[in-house]
């Protein structure tokens, strides 16, 4: 499955390249977490790279997963991403700089804004700039909210639609694993609904 | 034995890697990128036969450690960088008396001071300072291998070993193979009376410091035979060589194969004592050397020195094609490589959405909904305007981001109240320090009882939130709980100020505005120091335990 994806990448490598973005407090970790396992359940070498402390009370967070046959470096540098995942809007447009030629996007509608932030029309207006064919723009905060009354799961829900759009070369099967290797008992029902919630074509 | 095989977080491997080893005693004081370590030794240390503590500071969790190596138990201190200035003082004392028991000191660094407000230290530097050995693994792996190893060092040659990690190799996560820790033996302690190895005390001082330096050159002996140093790509006969350490040298394999070059590297497991004829064997064929370091370019001198004897030809780049402020990356690498090789390295960077003029405002962190902070800043903003607000290190420095823009100065744990009073003698302005309770018995108490001795009077504001939060809630001798999460007697911040000889104490819960506000007025006109407590569990903590 990664060989086929590689094969539609003008680069000629052997790496899957993500960059996940969002706000501290929005379960970024966790979600880095599920896909490690995932990647190493299918038995791919992987290096990710995250931050602790202060960056997460709510301040901008950027975290990387890499796996493939060989990884190296557990950074993903600027161009170098196949997919950029944004669990708020203005955070996913800030990455958009990191983005290279071949990288998709998976942004979450989600708008939190902050004193001097940019409104969300203005958010829109540019992140529609990403060409089509490369865009995802999921609503993963209402629709958890909706769903499953509970918005801490948008990640997981990301993920699933990642998954099922095979924006990721993950199996399904793989992730659902990783999520019960990874999420404790009492929240696993959740985390288990918000995956398969996007994953509708089962 | 069977081999184990897991994801594992930087930090947690070194836990694994302690376990494995035999260790006894943990203490350290909770910072990012370090705070992990600890935190898992609280929740396993019972079950492993292991003590663990969250010690008041890094000075004198280093000294709980050496009490125990003293007697006879394997120890680990954890720390973040600005810890090893803390502890410093007894850190090179330790290095003459060297250890009994095996210990491994884990100093992590931040470059690009991703959670660090101070500086962007380079913690290698106490090597030279201290002459104790210092290890830098890349990888989670290497965390596993080299605390290990790190412990091994410190028995055969007693001397406390450092191990030096940074951000991206702490909090970086990845495979790791590992032994089981099942039937670890632990030692049994014994303090056997030995003031010849135990007091630094002139004339013997002297002495120990000639031991010391032997001892270092017996290390170095066993440094040039490690397997920790390594060259890859040993049969690229190019003319260039790179020498690197650390998570640099995962960025430069990265870059290497990424430009499609062949260049033989020279990675570094030991930073002290340097393998120097190893150096001299890999540099003296060699027309030109590429060092890879993030931060201070210490080893980019160590080579050019090395050179000067073996190959006063050799071209050394490092520090002029790299930076010297924040962590490095393959992109980085791949470009100063680029210029030396003259091949061609553009990164795909852009999809050009013409974003050229959109600057993107800055999303600060904040603090939480909820959060105690939140009402004695903005009480403080609104009622003492004029008043110069020193800062200290925890969530409220956020009092320095907008929107509250409150903060006056900033320096190093404590430090609020011992520069607040320094103002305050230079001074006639109204002086408030903001210090949390973590801090406040970390490096507070020392600054007060200059402000009472010395006659000053800042107004102490302790946000008592009643845990070290920032780092990761951990417990605090305000908490009444142990790093084990056992019950211990509960400091109050109110009656050590008391017993330092402040005369006027107010303890209050900061959601009380109309309280908090007279009560600073008040204190702000008083002649002598105050100290308002302002108690009130953190947000985040309260939400937690209520779902618990």
């Amino acid at each position: 499955m990664l060989k086929d994806r590689l094969k539609n990448n003008s680069m000629e490598k052997n790496n899957f390249n993500i960059i996940i973005v969002g706000i501290g407090g929005q379960g970024l970790i966790t979600l880095l977490s599920i896909i490690d396992e995932a990647a190493f359940v299918e038995g791919y070498d992987i290096r990710s790279s995250e931050l602790h402390g202060l960056s997460q009370r709510e301040g901008s967070v950027e975290i990387h997963v890499r796996f493939g046959e060989k990884v190296y470096s557990p950074l993903v540098h600027d161009g170098q991403a196949d997919l950029i995942v944004g669990l708020e809007i203005l955070e996913g447009l800030r990455a958009v700089n990191r983005a290279g030629k071949q990288t998709e996007f998976l942004i979450d509608g989600y708008y939190s804004p902050f004193i001097g932030s940019l409104r969300k029309e203005e958010i829109l207006e540019n992140i529609n700039k990403i060409p089509r064919d490369k865009l995802h723009l999921v609503e993963a905060v209402d629709i958890c909210k909706k769903e499953l009354g509970n918005e801490v799961v948008s990640g997981i829900y990301l993920l699933g639609y990642a998954v099922n759009k095979k924006l990721i070369p993950l199996k399904r099967e793989s992730v659902l694993q990783a999520i019960k290797n990874i999420i404790p008992e009492k929240y696993l029902e959740l985390n288990i609904k918000a995956f398969e919630l996007a994953n509708y074509d089962k | 034995m069977n081999k184990n095989s897991k994801i594992l977080l930087g930090n947690e491997a070194i836990v694994k890697g302690a376990l494995s080893a035999g260790v006894s005693f943990v203490s350290g004081y909770p910072g990012c990128p370090a705070a992990e370590i600890g935190d898992e030794f609280g929740k396993i240390a019972k079950e492993n036969g292991v003590y663990a503590e969250w010690s008041t500071n890094e000075k004198v969790a280093l000294e709980a450690a050496i009490g125990a190596s003293f007697s006879g138990l394997k120890s680990l201190v954890n720390m973040k960088s600005f810890g090893i200035n803390v502890c410093a003082d007894s850190l090179l004392p330790l290095a003459y008396t060297g250890t009994k028991a095996g210990m491994v000191i884990v100093v992590a660094d931040d470059p690009s001071c991703w959670s660090s407000a101070q500086t962007e230290q380079d913690s290698r530097a106490y090597a030279y300072l201290s002459h104790i050995p210092v290890l830098e693994p890349s990888d989670p792996q290497e965390c596993y291998d080299f605390a290990k190893l790190g412990f091994e060092i410190s028995e055969k040659f007693n001397t406390p070993v450092i191990l030096r990690t940074t951000t991206r190799v702490a909090h970086q996560r990845a495979v790791v193979d590992f032994d089981p820790t099942s039937n670890i033996q632990h030692q049994t302690p014994n303090f056997v009376k030995n003031p010849h190895q135990f007091c630094t005390m002139p004339p013997r001082v002297l002495e120990m410091k000639k031991e010391l330096l032997e001892k270092i050159k017996k290390i170095r002996q066993f440094v040039e035979k490690s397997s920790t140093n390594k060259v890859s790509l040993k049969k690229s006969s190019g003319s260039l060589g790179i020498v690197t350490s650390g998570v640099s040298y995962l960025h430069t394999l990265e870059a290497i194969k990424e430009l499609g070059l062949s260049i033989s590297v020279l990675k570094l497991g030991f930073f002290y004592p340097l393998p120097e004829k190893m150096i001299a064997d890999f540099i003296k064929d060699k027309k030109k050397i590429l060092v890879v370091e993030e931060l201070d370019p210490y080893l980019e001198k160590e080579i050019k020195r090395i050179a000067k004897d073996v190959n006063p030809k050799l071209q050394v780049f490092g520090k002029n094609l790299l930076p010297e402020i924040g962590e490095l990356d393959s992109e980085k690498i791949a470009l100063a490589l680029a210029k030396i090789t003259g091949k061609k390295f553009s990164c795909q960077s852009g999809i050009s959405l013409q974003l050229g003029k959109l600057e993107i405002p800055k999303r600060y962190p904040k603090l939480c909904q909820g959060c105690p902070h939140l009402y004695i800043l903005s009480v403080i903003k609104k009622f003492a305007p004029d008043a110069i607000i020193g800062g200290d290190i925890g969530c409220y420095m956020i009092a320095g981001y907008p929107p509250h823009n409150i903060q006056d100065y900033l320096f190093s744990m404590g430090a609020s109240l011992g520069i607040g009073h320094g103002i305050k003698k230079a001074t006639n302005q109204k002086v408030i320090t903001l210090m949390g309770d973590g801090t406040f018995f970390h490096a507070g108490i020392p600054a007060l009882i200059n402000t009472v001795y010395n006659k000053s009077n800042p107004l102490v504001v302790v946000l008592d939130n009643r845990i070290t939060a920032m780092t990761g809630h951990q417990n605090n001798p305000g908490t009444g709980k142990t790093g084990m999460a056992e019950d211990t007697t509960e400091l109050r911040i109110e009656e050590i100020a008391k017993a330092c000889g402040v005369k006027h104490i107010k303890v209050l819960d900061p959601i009380n505005m109309q309280e908090l506000e007279e009560t600073i007025k008040d204190f702000l006109s008083k002649e002598e120091v105050s100290l308002i407590v302002c108690k009130r569990i953190c947000a985040l903590l309260a939400k937690r335990q209520a779902k618990e």
